[in-house]
């Protein structure tokens, strides 16, 4: 009986337990303003898991954070995970203004980045364009009460009015979650932040942006390394910018960047203090058919991650997700397309700079799935066992908890089929640039311009 | 909204980019479906590639806003620039070009429909909007016409920049390239720390209370109001410039592009 099983297994690769699964994501919650009418500082930036999956970061263009904590299960409900409410919120940049210049530094949080938890406070790292901070979040669930000298509401007791002494006690009082800014790693960045990224240390990361990458230490604030610096002598040569950075996983001398010009550099920091030379570099050539004025402008990197396992990255252009062994520099292993049918239509999105959108990508936590945004509230994930990919869309319209989500299909050309939704209706106002996976669990956070949607596979 | 319309608007441009490249080796290949299509897909094909470099060199200009452009977006951009530069100069148009006479610099026409086609509010924010939706129709009405298409479309914006140019005081056509130039600095000198306020350069010419940044807003947005209603009654009065005098005073700007690009 049992060696049928495992034949019909081998068959149908579907149903064997684990990673071949078909996942059937169901809509879970939405979070943010229902109005058509989206105001600026609430557009979502930045997307991001704690380790633990606990806790979900967002980050929006007004500088504010909004922390989601999961609820504990509920053991009674055990057809759905717990439900992600709001934690913590607080301002973490403000707007400021260089006189130098005379320009405005934005406020927008760029990246937020968690530590590994180490004792009861919570610490990740924001940055806008110029500036990290360090933001620790704690719990405060009890409170001293029974004062001698003071009273309750904190005035202060004439000494000579008190006739006995107590013992203060703690007493439980409602859950109050403070953020609080313990370093400020500032003055470092000519140019604008694109990347932070925590090395496997846990004592350093780096902070990148478009022409230098900075080493610091968490504890040190008035002092970071310079690590990269492409930028040249005379500025009349520079073609090409540095997009993303990120540290490998497990070795913590070893990080990568990505370039404007599709490469990608792995760097080692025991080389040298300046790694200005790369051990790898990931290039792809040019394929001569597609070739066109913007293709330079579509091989631009506009995200990189490693995976999990630390054995792969992954990189996102304009149209597709590629996938590279860390040993083979001369191609990508792995190559999805995105959205090909934009390819025709390159001069329009040129034009009105969507061209420019830089999209980010993630894996699930065992490295098997993919998954990036796009236009119209789309998103893709691509299965790399099974080779399937599938594109859903993140919209207020599939709103009943446990409604399995509809996949969608866009009509490149031709007859339009029923369901299919053409080329020239997608919105290419909503975007979808921020996604992120729980690492454990297959829980994903997709941000729509002002909204974060959560979705969860279905439970049986 | 503006996305869609662009998309519409553009479908045949789209096309011609993706096919275009292989026209450009029209020197007896076979690969052109029929001569009358091979003819008429070159001077096509070029218009396509010059409302390309104008596209490029208008959105490098919309750099000189309160926050800092993004130097990646401008990098990509003038890579695509010097692109076309580059074939411009393997296909000979840029010799050709080079021999004619001199024209007005196509360059400040296209600065100033953009910013007529800015709405005030875009500018008080410093958005970079398409102003090209309207540019392109031309280009999309009127496929094979050439040199006709391109004259009525200057000369449109021609008065306007005239007009722009009194407000701020900048009458002499050789001052307003230079500022134009000077712009274009901006992109990466600013970044560079070396000039303190890339508005004041670009209005260097202009008295004091333009220094204060309402002043200075107010007047763009009146102007801008002004500029578009004369632009529209001047529409008629073609000029005698030739497409290719257009080309040409834009290659002319090229080769100052490229130098003063991200000028150290």
């Amino acid at each position: 009986m049992a060696s049928h099983f495992h034949a019909f297994q081998l068959f149908f690769p579907s149903l064997r337990a684990g990673g071949g699964n078909d996942i059937q994501w169901c809509f879970s919650q939405v979070k943010g303003a229902v109005d058509d009418d989206v105001a600026e500082a609430d557009i979502i930036s930045t997307v991001e898991f704690n380790h633990s999956g606990e806790l979900l970061a967002t980050g929006d263009k007004g500088g504010r954070v909004v922390i989601f904590q999961q609820e504990q299960e509920n053991k009674t409900q055990s057809h759905s995970r717990g439900e992600y409410n709001v934690y913590s919120t607080f301002q973490s940049h403000e707007p400021e203004f260089d006189y130098l210049k005379s320009l405005e530094i934005e406020e927008k949080i760029n990246k937020i980045r968690w530590l590994p938890q180490k004792n009861a406070a919570q610490f990740l790292l924001s940055t806008n364009d110029k500036t990290i901070k360090l933001w620790k979040i704690s719990e405060r669930d009890k409170r001293p009460e029974g004062y001698n000298l003071k009273e309750e509401d904190g005035r202060y007791r004439d000494p000579t009015t008190v006739t006995t002494l107590r013992v203060p006690v703690f007493r439980p009082m409602d859950l109050m979650v403070e953020a609080s800014p313990r370093r400020i790693f500032a003055n470092a960045h000519t140019y604008h932040i694109n990347s932070i990224s925590i090395n496997s240390d846990y004592e350093t990361y780096l902070s990148a942006d478009d022409l230098r990458i900075n080493l610091w230490h968490l504890e040190i604030t008035d002092r970071s390394f310079n690590i990269v610096d492409i930028k040249p002598a005379n500025m009349e040569e520079l073609t090409e910018v540095i997009t993303a950075a990120e540290f490998h996983p497990n070795s913590c001398n070893t990080f990568v960047y990505s370039s404007s010009k599709g490469t990608i550099r792995l760097c080692d920091m025991r080389a040298s203090a300046l790694c200005d030379r790369h051990s790898k570099l990931f290039e792809e050539p040019e394929d001569p058919s597609n070739r066109s004025f913007f293709s330079e402008i579509i091989s631009s990197i506009s995200d990189v991650k490693f995976s999990h396992s630390g054995r792969y990255m992954m990189t996102r252009d304009y149209l597709s997700v590629k996938i590279w062994d860390l040993n083979m520099e001369n191609r990508p292993v792995e190559t999805y397309q995105v959205h090909e049918y934009l390819r025709s239509k390159l001069c329009s999105l040129y034009e009105n700079d969507c061209i420019f959108d830089k999209f980010e990508c993630c894996w699930n936590g065992s490295d098997s799935i993919v998954m990036t945004g796009s236009y119209n509230n789309f998103f893709r994930m691509f299965d790399r066992n099974t080779k399937r990919d599938i594109t859903l869309e993140a919209s207020r319209e599939n709103n009943k908890p446990r409604t399995v989500l509809k996949p969608r299909k866009v009509c490149a050309s031709g007859k339009r089929k029923k369901d299919e939704i053409s080329v020239d209706s997608l919105d290419f106002n909503k975007k979808i640039l921020h996604t992120a996976w729980h690492p454990k669990e297959n829980i994903i956070a997709v941000a729509t311009t002002n909204n974060l949607y959560i979705f969860q596979d279905k439970m049986n | 909204m503006g996305e869609e319309e662009g998309l519409h608007q553009t479908p045949l441009l789209d096309t011609m980019f993706v096919r275009g490249l292989k026209r450009k080796c029209f020197d007896g290949e076979e690969d052109i479906e029929g001569t009358l299509a091979g003819i008429k897909a070159i001077p096509s094909y070029n218009l396509q590639r010059q409302s390309l470099l104008d596209m490029s060199l208008v959105k490098l200009q919309l750099c000189h806003m309160l926050v800092e452009p993004n130097l990646c977006r401008s990098v990509l951009i003038a890579n695509t620039v010097r692109q076309i530069q580059e074939e411009m100069t393997q296909d000979g148009t840029w010799q050709m070009i080079n021999t004619q006479s001199t024209g007005q610099t196509s360059l400040d026409r296209l600065v100033s429909t953009d910013i007529l086609c800015r709405s005030s509010r875009e500018q008080a924010e410093g958005k970079q909007v398409p102003g090209y939706s309207s540019f392109n129709k031309d280009f999309e009405d009127d496929q094979t016409q050439d040199s006709s298409e391109t004259m009525s479309t200057s000369s449109s914006v021609q008065t306007p920049r005239n007009l722009q140019s009194n407000v701020w005081e900048m009458e002499n056509p050789q001052e307003s390239r230079g500022n134009f130039q000077k712009s274009l600095d901006q992109i990466f000198e600013t970044l560079e720390n070396k000039n303190p306020n890339s508005v004041e350069d670009l209005f260097s010419e202009v008295d004091n209370s333009y220094y204060d940044l309402d002043t200075m807003l107010t007047g763009m947005m009146s102007n801008t109001k002004m500029g578009h209603c004369d632009g529209l009654e001047t529409f008629s009065s073609p000029t005698t410039a030739t497409s290719n005098s257009n080309c040409k005073s834009d290659l002319n700007e090229l080769d100052h592009i490229v130098e003063i690009l991200v000028e150290s």
